[in-house]
């Protein structure tokens, strides 16, 4: 979400007290001065953004619960559910989250450029392992025949599942971008800001996968 | 079907303009000559800005503006053009349906392409558009802020929603639209009955023009939370800004459900998906679900901001508060949240059980409470207020009479026993012409009359906005109001003919109903030369031609780049009125100018344009080379925005006291207007405040 620079002539409020966090989540602090009073107003409009992202998830989930039946005598959710690579993939997103996390509080306490990059990266990486084990994953559906064309239940499957592989490449691609954006300009403070957003949306990826997994996964793994 | 990897299954049969030459019938021949003169107009328009040495200014004073009120501007010029093309389409629908006595002289595939268009068009590309753009124009003024929340998003969401007007006005040109109303339900719509280009012309141009929706909407719910000036508590706000908040909300939770509907049709049509096929476990009442999910909340979003309009204007030309504030701004919301619960009713007769019927019908029922509210508060303004009879106060007369009777339609509509006689019939397209003219579309006319001339600097020409408004009002009431007893008497609706005599004199009716619309479209054209041509005497540069009481009316017209000279500090509803009758408006306070910085400009939003339309054909076509392109350069843009200087347009504190020292020492100069000389020459722009504002 580069493109929501904010507005550079917002109004100081002199009643506002710089140190008290400013939206929800992890706030830059008084230690950054203007870029932490100016991050509110671009976090909040992210948080909108998030929400109406989760309502786009939820239709695809709606659908998914719909079409449970649907399988036109293809393969089932049991046929599609592979529990130990589903494990080592939660294992790779959530680990990443967690380091981008420790990457966010690293920029928030000035512990310099190299190892908020350092711990981009490993984000990264662990982004592009959850990435790689859910296209083999898919591979391995479309072998079995249990591709989107089969059935309504595949295709409910694949669009859901592969909406937030979508995502998840997308937040990689923005990694690297923030990556270069430390390189060029420093932790300037539109590029911290930046992070803190890219971050949000890393952690709501965790929190669509944990549903993927409730509504999908584990039915299919005990069916 | 032959397909090449330059041109995709593009083909020299899919061009409309060609098949006047290889002797049509009186219907391909209309649609041929209807891709001409958008060639034509096209062509006018390239030779129109050369002539006149405008690609310059077009260039580097709009196409790259961040400008809010710029912006606004732009979408509402997108949605005239739009609207012009959905007025005639109708026009020629109802020529047809006058003469559909056993057959019209279209044949049924251009009947319904034209309904398709006409539908999707005056839905997504007139009335949204120009809603969004009085958004752009009114709401940062009226909050007292420099601008919106994000001004790139803004001009990207411009992009998106022209993105979406070009690829239907394309569809005109080549291949033609989709066949399915403006609904487009599969599997009608679906890669088997229709694999020509019709339906993926539908989902891109609504799927692309959604994005931008969504955007819109965000970017005015931050800047309404977050950048009211000091003083504007919420409750303080003008109830145009309070219907645009309910809008920017719906916007954002109404549109996911319409991006996952497109999203989900294109992967059926072009990856053979089975959401809503016949076969394989498709399911199409999915389909119907998730886009009443959406539409539901949509025609808030259509009528929410009107309310709005309608709320500023009863106020400002009867001279007397809005009776009821807050229970306006209550039932906006009631309406806001209700919106959500009663999608089903589109589609009672599709098989629910009745108790899931019961249920929506009275969800339904419920949304006529807080409707009703807000009509009476209406009527209670008007009364015992001195009211002056100018343009917008005809529009709101129409609107109140009328809209009741397209409400009270909708509550007859709301019971699931009702509407399986009548569904399906003229009388439901009665219904939402009946609240969708009055209701939307009037109100956008009556708030170009009364804001114009903030943002252009000369009011319109009376007679000639009386005149549209008139026929307007009639147009509407002669074309539709006889559809009701049409659909009473079992004519079907998107029904090519009909083979009922009884039924020719309405049809006959509607079209002389039609005609009149087509002369207010006219008249309403007509206004813009003649008020440019006398702009000298309808000059209001001091802003304040009707005695407005809110914050846009405070400062001059044109309203400067960075609108405000000091962002303002207000401690009532009435800021402005009760300043004007203080004596305290109108102060010159050097020490508090300061510089301010603009956003800075872009082409992000021409970009988004430009590609996405490429994008969006090829998609259309199934040229993937050009597509992938056109996405990559998208992509790589917004990217490269994260990358590129950002540099505010700094404007000085002398410049910025220039222009307000003009506007200070006008005003305490000039004879200021009494109202019943608001629409002569004399008025400049500088109100004599009527005892009216209070906190």
């Amino acid at each position: 979400m580069t493109s929501m620079t904010s507005m550079t002539s917002t109004v100081a409020d002199p009643g506002v007290d710089a140190s008290r966090p400013l939206h929800p989540g992890l706030n830059l602090g008084p230690a950054h001065g203007a870029a932490h009073r100016d991050a509110e107003m671009v976090v909040f409009g992210f948080w909108v953004f998030l929400m109406s992202d989760l309502v786009t998830f939820a239709m695809f989930f709606a659908i998914y619960a719909t079409a449970i039946d649907a399988t036109a005598g293809g393969p089932g959710n049991a046929a599609i559910t592979d529990l130990a690579s589903i494990a080592m993939q939660t294992g790779a997103l959530l680990a990443s989250s967690l380091v981008f996390g420790l990457g966010t509080v690293a920029m928030k306490y000035n512990e310099g450029r190299a190892k908020v990059v350092g711990l981009l990266l490993a984000s990264l990486a662990l982004g592009l392992v959850f990435l790689g084990l859910e296209i083999r994953d898919f591979m391995h559906a479309a072998e079995i025949g249990a591709v989107p064309m089969r059935s309504g239940y595949l295709s409910a499957y694949w669009a859901l599942v592969g909406l937030h592989g979508l995502h998840v490449a997308v937040g990689s691609l923005l990694i690297v971008a923030m990556v270069a954006q430390i390189g060029v300009f420093g932790l300037r403070a539109d590029v911290k800001s930046r992070i803190l957003r890219l971050g949000l949306y890393w952690h709501f990826l965790d929190v669509i996968w944990v549903g993927i997994i409730t509504v999908i996964f584990l039915p299919g793994a005990f069916a | 079907m032959n397909e090449s990897f330059l041109f995709g299954r593009l083909s020299l049969s899919d061009f409309e303009p060609l098949k006047i030459f290889h002797n049509p019938d009186l219907s391909t021949a209309i649609g041929s000559i209807a891709s001409w003169i958008v060639i034509v107009g096209v062509v006018a328009v390239l030779g129109l800005l050369t002539v006149k040495r405008w690609w310059g200014p077009l260039f580097t004073q709009w196409l790259n503006t961040t400008d809010h009120k710029k912006i606004g501007i732009m979408y509402l010029a997108f949605a005239g053009i739009m609207f012009t093309r959905g007025v005639l389409e109708g026009v020629v629908m109802r020529a047809h349906l006058m003469t559909s006595y056993e057959k019209g002289f279209l044949s049924s595939e251009h009947f319904a392409e034209l309904f398709s268009t006409h539908g999707t068009i005056m839905i997504f590309f007139v009335l949204m558009p120009a809603l969004i753009g009085l958004m752009n124009l009114l709401v940062p003024l009226q909050i007292g802020a420099r601008d919106v929340a994000f001004p790139k998003l803004n001009q990207i969401s411009l992009g998106f929603t022209v993105v979406g007007g070009m690829l239907i006005m394309i569809s005109l040109v080549i291949g033609g639209f989709e066949t399915g109303g403006w609904t487009a339900y599969p599997p009608f719509t679906g890669a088997t009955f229709q694999p020509g280009p019709g339906p993926d012309y539908w989902v891109w141009a609504i799927g692309l023009s959604g994005v931008g929706s969504l955007l819109s909407g965000l970017n005015f719910a931050v800047t309404i939370y977050k950048m009211r000036c000091p003083g504007m508590t919420f409750m303080r706000m003008p109830l145009f800004t309070w219907t645009a908040l309910c809008t920017s909300i719906l916007l954002i939770f109404a549109l996911p459900p319409l991006t996952a509907v497109t999203l989900m049709q294109a992967l059926d049509r072009y990856l053979d998906f089975h959401f809503f096929t016949n076969d394989l476990g498709g399911n199409m009442m999915n389909y119907a679900n998730m886009f009443w999910m959406f539409g539901h909340p949509e025609v808030y979003i259509l009528i929410l901001p009107a309310f709005g309009i309608y709320s500023e204007i009863s106020q400002t030309f009867s001279g007397k508060v809005l009776y009821g504030y807050v229970s306006l701004v209550a039932a906006t919301m009631a309406i806001a949240v209700l919106s959500f619960t009663v999608w089903l009713h589109h589609f009672f007769t599709m098989g629910q059980s009745s108790a899931i019927n019961a249920a929506f019908g009275i969800a339904t029922m419920l949304i006529a409470i807080p409707t009703g509210v807000k009509v009476y508060v209406w009527i209670a303004t008007l009364w015992r207020g001195r009211v002056r009879l100018r343009t917008p106060i005809v529009y709101l007369a129409g609107f109140i009479v009328f809209f009741v009777i397209g409400g009270y339609t909708g509550v007859m509509l709301a019971n699931p026993t009702i509407n399986f006689a009548v569904h399906n019939s003229q009388f439901v397209v009665a219904h939402f012409h009946n609240v969708l003219l009055p209701g939307s579309l009037f109100a956008i006319l009556a708030a170009i009359y009364t804001w114009f001339p903030k943002f252009f600097g000369f009011r319109l020409d009376e007679t000639w906005s009386l005149r549209t408004a008139y026929l307007f009002v009639a147009g509407f009431a002669v074309t539709f109001l006889p559809l009701y007893a049409l659909g009473l008497m079992g004519y079907p609706r998107r029904s090519p003919a009909f083979d009922d005599p009884a039924f020719i004199p309405y049809v006959v009716v509607s079209f002389v109903g039609a005609l009149i619309l087509v002369s207010a479209l006219t008249s309403f054209f007509v206004t813009f030369l003649v008020s440019v041509r006398h702009r000298d005497e309808l000059a209001v540069p001091g802003g304040d031609p009707w005695d407005g009481w809110t914050l846009e009316w405070a400062s001059p017209a044109p309203v400067p780049e960075w609108n405000f000279a000091v962002i303002p500090q207000v401690s009532s509803r009435h800021a402005f009125g009760i300043e004007k009758m203080s004596g305290q408006a109108f102060q010159f306070d050097i020490d508090r100018i300061e510089p301010v910085d603009l956003p800075a400009k872009s082409y992000i939003g021409l970009a988004i344009a430009v590609f996405g339309t490429m994008m969006g054909f090829a998609l259309v076509f199934w040229i993937w080379w050009l597509a992938a392109l056109s996405l990559l350069v998208m992509v790589g843009y917004g990217i490269a925005l994260g990358f590129l200087p950002d540099r505010p347009i700094r404007i000085s504190a002398e410049e910025i006291a220039r222009v307000e020292r003009r506007w200070i020492e006008a005003a305490r100069s000039e004879n200021l207007t009494r109202r019943e000389d608001e629409v002569s020459p004399t008025n400049h722009g500088y109100a004599a405040p009527i005892a009216g504002a209070r906190a």
